[in-house]
């Protein structure tokens, strides 16, 4: 942002507004507003040039919580909207808040457009394994057997990875955090400084329709073994140490040896084989790969946008007259017949 | 057309014919460059300075195959020196250029009127291919009218020897070649042709010179060749037309050209999103051509990403614009609702086409005036405007973006397929007449309670303040959900929704206040009947009127550009009237809309076959209503006419609306 005079300095509170936040006790989404509210003000942008859009869901109430501007759009269309937002206004800071079924389900077209042509905008999907606003019905992130409103019996259809899909796309900043984990300022830091569509996974957890599903890595007695916070430029260890990741050749996936092994991977966030690898880690024996996986920025949509525009028009000069009488035309100079 | 323009003589309003006109249509294989023909040919007659008006009609497919009848692709044009207002209701002259382009349009060619065969193409496959068992052009099918035949397809090859193209590539100039001839027939210059074929292959100069040879063969043809008294030179006398400078606009340019206006007098930059369909995507076109006008235009990756992008654009202070046709706008609706309830400007232009569902894709209707004004959930008013004609749809555009922005509502332009692709003579308007209309965003001045903004705050017109994200002090959150009247916040209560939607009605309704009353465009109020239409009827309306008027009958003609809302003299206008017919390409939307709204016995003619109306259908429906007998082919809907108290019995409104 070229701003010319200084951002005002800001806390967290200047960034909530008066609304009585409306989100059941104990949502993770608490933890997530927050978050977002403590990393505000450290990123050097005013609140008057911020814009959170969202969809419909819990978690697309987020925009009536910060003191910025903010869209609460219609159900898998914010990034559309924000797409409209930030080519009319490339100064805007744009923050889309999204869900699993919002940008997965109903929005999955506009989720894959908006990665492919990376709009600069951060993407929060919200990824609580469950639909929560209607009341409980499983989702697409939703594992195979989740049984729910819809699905008595269990789910049998196969979730969709959020990260490989964003990877799929053409995303090029895809990361992982959790609702409640002190990690997830740090990631939102990353996907802010990063220029072009940041795509960004929050494990949260809904208490009434899901309650503890990511419990098998976030459980504090299991976080160390299951979570690996990766960093660029260091080895990827995890379980105090004890273990870490390398590459198994023959098989062309990752495996996991002991931490002091010498094979152990370091992270490059820029190699998108690796980004692949790493949101495709099957669980079973397997930590949960969080931080910022892939970052490798690319010439963003509105840049390209912009620069075509004023390329195009260069030398050319807007004359409304001339436009209407451009083509063949023909002068009819007599007088009209007599009535 | 020319109604913009054509200044309407006495001896025109009482004539029975127009002065002289002549309908010519071209039909040929979806390849034989028909379409091309009629457009060139548009422009010599343009330039002519006669008054004209033309229908493009095509298949769906791009390239069906080869002499099928759903393969022909056919260019209509009426021509003349006096007001021309339709593409003529029967041809006077048919250029077939194979079998299948006799056989899907010689039953519509005027009785005595003119054929002009390609005979190279009555071959026995292509014979088969259009269903003759025997050669029509052998036979004597077609007494009724006149044959002239020669092979067009070996005169082109021989015309283009020397240029040694390819068979295929020879045979391609057959257009040209009777493009050459059609000219001489109709006394025309050469040289706009000469010049456009220049420039179209400026990269082949072989293929133009070959072009140009062929143009000239077929010219040449006419001078040397005799054939006959059905083939003479023509010349028609230019029309008469106010002084200015003219050229010819299609719909889809003209609505365009008038986005741009209507931006440049709203002060504002344009975002256009859309995705491409049939018959919108002309406007993309033009558009993306168009960007040192402030115009971003963005192909989406779906109908309701173009509308979406359109309103986020809007929000952010731009002039949010999308375009579609029908099935489209459908997937669009919900984001309309949105527009609505936000209250953000955006213009959605639908370009209808036949449906449902896909329909007929390249065939014109008007059959999505329910979409337009009923066709959201929720109780979600917006302005809608409908355009007539090629050159209308340009103030049309303008007066969209001017109610959009100054109402803070979405606002939806109708046009159709028929307009769209249509050409006619535009005098090129003087764009220093046009009053600006330009934005005020809120800023510092934004009204506030208690030291908060005020989103929702409503001016006189109830119009809220257009505040950019990026102004200062002024953050404020909205979205779809019902919302306070005044701050904006999220507020179901019974109280906050009940006066929102009051709130949206009333803003929408205010709109009659700010547009012009509905006038008679042909005779007067009081009239025995009228014939009441919107958006591309206006032409075959307003000729079958003026034809009754010059025989005699009290008829007006009543032309209704606001559909909603509707101007606020138009139900005692209505009333004023002996009988009421509306003629409509659907099964009787605005008759609906108007009994809905005025309780007036309106009766439908209806149309819905993918071709615009004929004149002669609409006198025919005119004297039958003023004998008294139901008119067209639509029956009066008797489930619509109750009897008893409902006092919408037949007629007896009228009665009692003259008595008072």
């Amino acid at each position: 942002m070229n701003e010319l005079t200084p951002i005002e300095k800001t806390t967290a509170k200047d960034w909530a507004t008066d609304q009585e936040v409306r989100w059941c006790p104990g949502c993770g989404d608490y933890a997530v507003l927050k978050a977002v509210q403590r990393t505000m003000p450290d990123l050097g942008v005013a609140r008057e040039k911020t814009v959170f859009v969202s969809g419909i869901g819990c978690s697309s109430r987020f925009p009536y919580y910060m003191e910025t501007y903010g869209f609460h759009t219609i159900h898998g269309r914010a990034p559309a909207v924000a797409t409209g937002i930030k080519l009319a206004n490339p100064e805007l800071d744009v923050w889309i808040i999204t869900g699993d079924g919002d940008a997965l389900s109903i929005g999955g077209n506009h989720t894959m457009h908006v990665l492919r042509r990376n709009l600069d905008c951060q993407i929060l999907l919200f990824n609580n394994e469950i639909y929560g606003l209607t009341k409980g019905q499983y989702s697409p992130t939703s594992r195979v057997g989740t049984r729910s409103p819809s699905t008595p019996f269990g789910s049998v259809d196969r979730p969709a990875r959020p990260c490989a899909f964003a990877l799929g796309a053409g995303a090029r900043f895809v990361a992982r955090g959790i609702d409640v984990h002190k990690g997830l300022p740090d990631v939102l830091k990353a996907a802010h400084a990063h220029r072009g569509a940041a795509f960004i996974e929050i494990f949260q957890n809904c208490v009434v329709y899901n309650d503890d599903v990511f419990a098998p890595f976030t459980a504090r007695e299991v976080a160390t073994e299951m979570q690996l916070w990766l960093k660029p430029g260091e080895k990827m260890r995890y379980a105090n140490g004890t273990k870490g990741l390398a590459l198994d050749h023959d098989a062309l996936a990752l495996k996991v040896v002991a931490g002091d092994d010498p094979a152990v991977l370091t992270h490059n966030p820029q190699n998108r084989m690796l980004a692949h690898l790493l949101v495709e880690m099957p669980g079973q024996g397997f930590p949960v790969a969080l931080g910022v996986i892939y970052d490798d920025p690319a010439p963003t949509f509105e840049e390209a946008v912009l620069e075509q525009n004023s390329t195009v028009t260069a030398g050319k000069k807007p004359d409304l007259q001339a436009l209407v009488s451009r083509g063949q035309s023909w002068q009819v100079e007599k007088e009209p017949r007599a009535e | 057309m020319a109604t913009a323009t054509h200044l309407l003589t006495p001896e025109e309003a009482h004539a029975d014919v127009p002065l002289e006109a002549v309908v010519v249509r071209f039909a040929g294989d979806s390849g034989d460059g028909m379409q091309l023909t009629g457009g060139q040919f548009t422009l010599s007659t343009a330039l002519a300075g006669n008054d004209l008006a033309t229908f493009p009609d095509f298949p769906a497919e791009i390239r069906a195959p080869q002499g099928t009848t759903f393969g022909v692709s056919a260019f209509q044009i009426n021509f003349g020196s006096a007001a021309i207002e339709t593409a003529g209701d029967q041809p006077d002259v048919l250029v077939a250029m194979n079998p299948a382009a006799l056989q899907v349009n010689v039953a519509h060619l005027r009785e005595g009127g003119l054929i002009i065969a390609d005979e190279g193409e009555f071959n026995a496959r292509n014979l088969a291919k259009a269903g003759y068992q025997t050669n029509p052009l052998e036979d004597d099918s077609l007494a009724k009218w006149q044959l002239v035949k020669f092979n067009i397809s070996q005169l082109t090859l021989d015309a283009v020897k020397p240029f040694g193209l390819g068979n295929k590539e020879a045979l391609r100039c057959k257009n040209m070649w009777t493009l050459g001839l059609a000219l001489w027939m109709f006394d025309r210059s050469r040289e706009p042709i000469v010049d456009w074929l220049k420039t179209k292959f400026a990269k082949a100069p072989q293929l133009a010179e070959a072009n140009i040879a062929a143009l000239n063969a077929g010219h040449a043809y006419g001078e040397t060749v005799e054939m006959g008294a059905a083939v003479k030179p023509r010349h028609i006398a230019p029309a008469s037309a106010e002084p200015g400078l003219y050229r010819t606009v299609t719909g889809a340019e003209a609505l365009g050209l008038g986005l741009v206006a209507g931006a440049q007098l709203a002060g504002l930059s344009m975002f256009f999103g859309s995705y491409p369909i049939t018959p919108a995507s002309p406007i993309l076109h033009h558009l993306s051509r168009l960007k040192e006008y402030g115009i971003t235009t963005f192909q989406a990756e779906d109908e309701i990403a173009a509308i979406c992008a359109a309103l986020g654009a809007s929000y952010a202070g731009q002039l949010g614009v999308t375009s579609s046709s029908g099935p489209g706008i459908a997937l669009k609706t919900e984001a309309i609702g949105l527009a609505v309830i936000t209250e953000l400007p955006l213009v959605i232009v639908n370009s209808q086409r036949g449906g449902p569902s896909t329909g007929l894709p390249t065939k014109t209707e008007q059959s999505d005036l329910y979409q337009a004004v009923y066709g959201r959930n929720g109780d979600a008013p917006l302005p809608v405007i409908a355009a007539r004609s090629p050159a209308d749809a340009f103030d049309c555009a303008i007066e969209a973006c001017r109610i959009a922005t100054r109402y803070m509502t979405p606002v939806m332009l109708l046009t159709d397929g028929y307009i769209a692709n249509a050409a006619e003579p535009w005098r090129v308007p003087d764009m220093s007449g046009y009053e600006p209309f330009p934005v005020q965003f809120a800023d510092g001045d934004a009204p506030r309670a208690n030291g908060k903004v005020l989103p929702f705050a409503r001016d006189e017109r109830l119009a809220r303040p257009w505040i950019k994200p990026g102004t200062p002090g002024l953050t404020h959150r909205i979205g779809g959900i019902e919302k306070n009247p005044g701050t904006g916040d999220i507020d179901y209560s019974p109280a906050a929704h009940s006066e929102m939607t009051r709130q949206r009605h009333q803003k929408v309704l205010g709109v009659a206040a700010d547009i012009p009353e509905q006038d008679v465009c042909l005779g007067a109020a009081g009239a025995a009947l009228a014939v009441v239409g919107w958006g591309s009827t206006f032409g075959p309306i307003h000729q079958a009127v003026r034809r009754m008027q010059g025989r005699g009958h009290d008829v007006a003609h009543v032309h209704v550009r606001h559909i909603w809302p509707l101007p606020e003299n138009l139900g005692e206008l209505l009333r004023s009237f002996g009988r009421v017919i509306v003629p409509e390409m659907n099964a009787g939307q605005l008759k609906t809309l108007l009994r809905d709204q005025y309780l007036v016995d309106a009766r439908s003619l209806t149309k819905v076959s993918g071709q615009p109306f004929r004149i002669a259908e609409i006198e025919e429906a005119i004297a039958e209503a003023l004998d008294g007998t139901p008119p067209g082919n639509l029956r009066p809907d008797a489930t619509q006419l109750p009897e008893g108290d409902s006092g919408h019995d037949d007629g007896r409104i009228l009665r009692e609306g003259l008595a008072r």
